[in-house]
């Protein structure tokens, strides 16, 4: 009984620490973001709270926690106060099988340093992933109004379309590894990341990735000069709050699983496991925002054409090559 | 009655609960919406029993994909309310006939307990295990299935394709 309460005590702290680094770093992300957009387009960027406007990502929490949270007439009531938490929440669990550092040993007993180490880790970060959809598609039906439905529908059909190229870049890296748990695709790139024998599938994944987070050059579910703000057109106060929560923390889920699957996890030399986990994230963060200050919004066509004539070729024939090579 | 089998019970209320307000809804996107809790609930139930795996497949395709394009569609048709209407007899008849069977079978396999005296053990298929049981054992049926899938995948092809001539190639 006293190991299993010590158990869970250290599964809370566990997920407290991931939950803890996810939204900090959320509300930090979007502070480098506008200050980094700002440099790009040669202005200053958010400088008015603290010194360098650090303070910012607080006003921003105060400013969102004491406006009106307004529910539009017309709306569906229930579906409408759900869908930001949907979005909020599959984000965050998927963070819950990434792996940030090395087995310890605490008072003689071994830890490992991943909330869960499920055997279908990456099947479970996918089904995360594709609920995600509901929170965009309920959220633009739900307000009741034209943009947020076209960016609604528009959503659905990016997110369940680039699922597919997602999916199938990580095939040659489960062949390599040979197990779809997260922790052993980060052991087995003990040696040498997959990044160096994987380079298509890490672009395709890359691409796919950014597609999935709807940044620009993939935002069209919210492309403000059409739709509005799309999808959370109607949505006021931490409501909208959420759903930008939920796409930071899916940003650097991504970014997390780019290193997992791509750059070797928390594996590198020198500093500690989760320190290097950090700066991978991080490093993967900044070159979406640098993205998405260089590249201009692809048109609807494009963005379809891309993901279902380049990017899924692509990868089914990445995985030929590579059962091929490995069956050699 | 031990905590999984609670959690059996408990699961199967949601999935039963879920899946009868999917059919009775006028609302589509409600239906929709209550038939993935339904999807969701019975990923639990194969979690539960040790396959992990199914429980992730059922996510990833019945709620991710499958309901995302019901949703789709729903969307785009724009039918957010059936108008109220009874079917006629020869349509719910055999489907009440039918039923009411199904409920017979199903109470007589209840009440004889094939097996029911055999207490659930917690056992987990590992994904590999499961893999090269099914296309060890049971290859032929998976390829006639994939060949299934690939005619669907022609069709859809065929019929697109036809509609497609009349369109020019000047606004790509």
């Amino acid at each position: 009984m006293i190991a299993w309460i010590a158990g869970f005590a250290v599964l809370l702290v566990k997920i407290g620490l991931v939950l803890g680094v996810l939204l900090f770093l959320a509300a930090y992300l979007v502070w480098a973001e506008r200050k980094l957009l700002g440099r790009l387009q040669i202005r200053y960027g958010p400088n008015r709270a603290g010194i360098f406007g650090l303070l910012q990502p607080i006003a921003d929490a105060i400013k969102m926690m004491t406006k009106e949270d307004i529910v539009p007439e017309a709306a569906d009531r229930t579906i409408f106060l759900l869908a930001p938490a949907v979005v909020a929440v599959t984000a965050m669990l998927m963070a819950a099988v990434v792996p940030f550092g090395p087995t310890i040993t605490l008072w003689g007993r071994q830890v490992p340093m991943v909330v869960t180490d499920l055997n279908v880790g990456l099947l479970f970060v996918f089904a995360m992933s594709s609920l995600g959809v509901y929170g965009v598609a309920l959220g633009g039906w739900a307000s009741n109004s034209k943009f947020a439905l076209l960016g609604g529908i528009r959503g659905a059909a990016q997110m369940i379309s680039y699922e597919l190229a997602l999916g199938l870049s990580i095939v040659p890296v489960v062949m390599l590894a040979g197990s779809l748990s997260l922790v052993d695709i980060v052991d087995a790139q003990a040696s040498y990341p997959f990044i160096l024998v994987q380079p298509v599938a890490f672009v395709i994944f890359v691409v796919s990735a950014m597609a999935e987070s709807k940044r620009i050059p993939f935002d069209l579910p919210e492309a403000e000069n059409e739709l509005g703000a799309g999808y959370h057109t109607e949505y006021s106060g931490m409501r909208f709050g959420m759903f930008f929560i939920g796409e930071y923390v899916h940003m650097q889920v991504l970014g997390a699983l780019i290193a997992v699957f791509f750059l070797g996890g928390w594996r590198g030399p020198l500093l500690p496991g989760p320190l290097w986990l950090l700066i991978k994230i991080i490093v993967v963060a900044l070159v979406m925002i640098w993205v998405r200050g260089t590249l201009p919004r692809l048109r609807y066509d494009q963005l379809m054409a891309l993901g279902w004539k380049v990017l899924i070729p692509a990868a089914l024939a990445n995985i030929v090559i590579t059962g091929a090579v490995v069956l050699l | 009655m031990n905590l999984y089998s609670a959690l059996f019970y408990l699961l199967s209320l949601v999935i039963l609960a879920s899946t009868a307000l999917a059919i009775t809804r006028r609302n589509l996107v409600h239906a929709v919406v209550y038939l993935v809790l339904s999807f969701f609930g019975s990923a639990l139930l194969f979690y539960l029993l040790g396959a992990p795996l199914l429980a992730a497949l059922e996510v990833i395709i019945y709620a991710g994909a499958i309901m995302i394009l019901f949703l789709f569609i729903v969307m785009m048709l724009n039918v957010e309310r059936l108008e109220e209407r009874f079917f006629p007899a020869r349509q719910w008849v055999p489907a009440a006939v039918l039923g009411l069977l199904l409920a017979v079978v199903g109470l007589l396999a209840v009440s004889t307990q094939p097996g029911g005296d055999r207490l659930l053990k917690t056992a987990v298929a590992a994904p590999s295990a499961f893999g090269s049981y099914v296309f060890q054992r049971h290859w032929l049926s998976v390829e006639i299935v994939s060949l299934l899938l690939l005619i669907a995948l022609a069709g859809v092809l065929f019929l697109g394709r036809d509609n497609d001539k009349g369109v020019s190639e000047e606004d790509r």
